[in-house]
């Protein structure tokens, strides 16, 4: 027996909303999906009129429908935004360079310009490069380090004022979950905001107009759209501890689908006890790049690269900071410590 | 984000092996017995003697338990709340060296009713815990829970609380020390409860259908623990006693939290957790428990012969994924065993939080949910994901009613929240008395409770306390709209 459209009435249904569990035919889902994120963009007031927003494009799910979605609704609605694409090139063979043809389409299918910012004109190492020398363990963190920096780089070299990510709701959730198991009560505190402020020079404010869209449903549209993404796995990715958080929050939707809301909106409404040491914004010393430490932490994970130590950013090793400023030399125990980790 | 675990990943990974010939970290002397986690292994007698010293440090230093004051224990059968149940024993016996100067009462809810156990069953656990009471020569209670459904309305609305005389812990100490520091009324109450009352069948048929009207398990437990809460309060108010003492350890502390946060109780986690949570005002709930582990209780109770009784629970036998909160208990214990550090974690994250509200600034009746009675976390602010629900179902719903509309439209078939069909099958869409009736409820809860509620088929079998309660605040709504003209500020609603 054919399901008829909970929305219309009319046409027969094509698929079972995850975030809900209404049937919906293809172009009312198309309609729901797309005014969700337009009410979340008017209600966050996350764009004024006029302004360039760049859009985080890897070539994956997220993000393609993001430029999708963004490009769509900018003309919908007379958004009168001008929009761009930036991408990270992370020097990973097999990898990003493959994602990256995905973009460069996307980019003549939307007719957006593309800036590509890569990490070996900005740091001198590839991905590649770097796990050589860190091995596969802990490169996760110089990856995500220098790509938050290099979206920024690419934000103002392009003259955006916004950059809009692809995270949906999924990962703001998930961020919840993993902010509560590693007790981090600053990012805890933060993770759920749908936009940063504008938080000092070089810095352009982010935000996420996918925050309430359910991962499950931005498969759905990619792939009832047709569009044109890439979906294979980081080879370096496996991320243990993030994994479980992830299945975790997976088990929890299949019990109870609305969990995902659930837990955003525990995470917005979360109150703090006063008097809880915060970290303190500042800049980095070196780079100029906001940071609570005197030093960045890419600039402290470059050091440590450049100096064949590159465990220098792995762990607190904030005393040290003074020490690198400085330029003076380490002695032979803490170089040891930080020499590269055997497998 | 990936990189803060990964250095996590380092100081977690390293776990000492403890090697059998350790000696105590405590006195240095004696060989270690027990170790409670890598690195700390005691000797039974240092490992006696800290578990002693932490109970009393947790009561010291909150400073919230008065002496003289009544106490009532909450006892499930459980290891942890056994084993807050000898710890208090021990801390006013006589030789104990800082008696501990509060008098204490047990109270243990048979809940074999809501489960369907038999008679027989449930008489065992409850003479097997009666003369464990017995022995203490506290006074008890044992209570069916179906004693809940005859509850009063007041339950729900938090009385002020009782202003002790001197109102700071220094002057109650004083006043204490002065009556001659004798709390022996507590003794020569009578031990009641011996036999416990009767169960009418018919109570027990109702509560099944309640419990059993939740459609889904997690909606279940969630609802038997609000009950259940509820007749503990309303025990402790009846009986005199101004604390309510739980056995939560720290393990059980972060299952609750992890739960909570998935439930959509972000707003009501630190109250939920904390140590002390006021939010029925003339009762506090305390948990003195909190900063064991379940292991190092088990090693406690194990040692020094506690005796616990294994009462069955709604999720007993079930597998990981028949409820988020079985889940997340399954979740967590796993994480803890590859890394040690979860659960405390856990547990540090949730002393960070704030609890809000206490009795004070949102105290107003109205503005508490009528099941679990905290304040109100459903004003749908701009841009939240409340709103973004709301608007998600609007949007898939019949494209008539695309403009918002107000919730209580009758002859609507479905109300603003639960799709038709959902549990009931949808034969009889427009019951539209019945869904106006969950609708007003649903207005007076707050966002997991919401949850709860929509997981059942039927609003009707709740406890009648509620559902007058409900009806009351609507009347009293009702009733401050027609006036409304006449108030000069909203600022006045205590009565």
């Amino acid at each position: 027996m054919p399901v008829l459209c909970s929305s219309c009435s009319e046409k027969r249904a094509v698929l079972k909303r995850p975030k809900t569990g209404h049937s919906l035919c293809k172009a009312c889902f198309f309609w729901a999906f797309e005014e969700e994120v337009h009410r979340t963009i008017v209600a966050a007031k996350l764009f004024r009129p006029g302004e360039t927003v760049g859009v985080a494009a890897s070539g994956g799910k997220d993000s393609t429908v993001l430029a999708h979605v963004m490009k769509l609704l900018n003309e919908r609605h007379s958004y009168g935004l001008e929009l761009m694409l930036i991408s990270v090139d992370e020097g990973i063979t097999g990898y990003r360079d493959d994602s990256l043809e995905t973009v460069k389409r996307n980019q003549q299918q939307y007719e957006l310009p593309l800036k590509i910012v890569s990490y070996e004109e900005l740091y001198g190492w590839t991905m590649d490069a770097i796990v050589k020398q860190v091995g596969l363990k802990n490169n996760c963190t110089f990856c995500g380090v220098f790509r938050r920096q290099a979206l920024d780089r690419g934000a103002v070299m392009l003259k955006v004022d916004k950059i809009c990510t692809g995270h949906n709701a999924d990962d703001v959730a998930e961020t919840v979950l993993m902010n509560i198991l590693r007790g981090d009560i600053a990012r805890l505190r933060r993770c759920t905001a749908i936009s940063t402020a504008s938080e000092g020079d070089g810095v352009v404010p982010r935000c996420k107009p996918l925050k309430y869209a359910y991962e499950k449903e931005i498969v759905l549209y990619a792939y009832f759209k047709k569009l044109d993404y890439f979906s294979t796995e980081c080879i370096y990715s496996p991320n243990a501890y993030r994994g479980y958080a992830r299945t975790f929050l997976k088990d929890l939707e299949s019990i109870r689908p609305s969990s995902i809301m659930d837990i955003i909106h525990s995470g917005e409404n979360l109150s703090f006890r006063e008097g809880v040491k915060m970290p303190v914004q500042g800049t980095c010393s070196r780079c100029g790049y906001i940071s609570s430490q005197a030093l960045c932490k890419s600039c402290v994970l470059l050091e440590g690269l450049n100096r064949g130590l590159p465990k220098l950013g792995i762990g607190k090793h904030h005393r040290l900071h003074e020490k690198i400023l400085s330029q003076q030399p380490l002695t032979e125990r803490e170089e040891r410590k930080l020499k590269s980790v055997d497998f | 984000m990936c990189q803060v675990e990964e250095e996590y990943h380092e100081q977690l990974e390293r776990v000492d092996t403890p090697s059998a010939s350790k000696k105590c970290v405590k006195c240095k002397e004696e060989l270690a017995a027990v170790v409670i986690r890598a690195g700390d292994s005691y000797c039974r007698n240092c490992f006696r003697e800290s578990f002693i010293h932490k109970f009393r440090a947790m009561l010291g230093k909150t400073r919230v338990i008065f002496p003289g004051e009544k106490v009532l224990l909450a006892v499930s059968g459980g290891p942890s709340s056994c084993s807050m149940l000898s710890q208090v024993q021990e801390g006013v016996s006589q030789n104990a060296h800082k008696k501990l100067r509060f008098l204490p009462g047990i109270v243990y809810i048979d809940e074999g009713g809501a489960l369907g156990q038999r008679k027989e069953m449930r008489q065992k656990a409850t003479s097997e815990l009666c003369d464990m009471f017995r022995s203490t020569g506290f006074p008890f209670y044992i209570l069916p829970l179906e004693q809940v459904l005859d509850l009063p309305g007041s339950v729900l609305t938090p009385s002020p609380p009782s202003d002790q005389p001197g109102s700071g812990y220094k002057a109650a100490v004083d006043l204490f020390l002065q009556s001659g520091g004798s709390g022996s009324d507590g003794k020569a109450e009578e031990q009641e409860g011996v036999s416990p009352p009767a169960v009418q069948e018919s109570h027990t048929r109702l509560l099944q259908q309640l419990i059993g009207s939740a459609q889904t398990l997690t909606a279940k437990q969630d609802l038997l623990n609000t009950l259940r809460q509820h007749l503990l309060v309303h025990t402790a108010r009846t009986r005199g006693y101004s604390k309510l003492m739980l056995g939560d350890s720290c393990t059980r502390l972060a299952v609750k939290l992890l739960t909570s946060i998935s439930l959509g109780r972000g707003a009501q986690l630190a109250q939920d957790t904390g140590f002390s949570d006021c939010r029925y005002g003339d009762v506090t709930v305390v948990r003195p428990m909190r900063e064991y582990s379940a292991k190092e209780i088990a090693y406690y109770n194990h040692m020094f012969k506690i005796p616990s009784v294994v009462v069955p629970n709604l999720d007993t036998k079930t597998p990981d994924k028949a409820s988020i909160q079985r889940l997340t208990q399954s979740f967590v214990t796993k994480l803890q065993a590859d890394f040690p550090s979860t659960v405390s974690t856990i547990y540090r994250t949730g002393e960070k939080l704030q609890t809000a509200g206490g009795s004070s600034s949102a105290a107003e009746d109205a503005e508490r949910c009528v099941l679990c009675v905290c304040g109100l976390d459903t004003a749908a602010e701009e841009a939240s994901a409340l709103q973004a629900t709301l608007i998600s179902e609007q949007l898939s719903r019949s494209s008539v009613s695309v403009k918002p509309e107000p919730p209580s439209t009758v002859g609507q078939c479905c109300s603003s929240e639960r799709p038709c069909g959902g549990a009931e099958g949808a034969s009889d869409c427009c019951r539209s008395s019945r869904d106006h009736e969950a609708a007003e409820l649903r207005s007076l809860l707050c966002y997991s409770c919401r949850r709860t509620v929509r997981d059942m088929s039927s609003v009707t079998h709740l406890p009648q306390y509620v559902l007058s309660e409900v009806q009351r605040r609507q009347n009293r709504s009702a009733m401050k709209e027609q006036i409304s003209e006449f108030l000069l500020d909203d600022a006045d609603e205590n009565d």
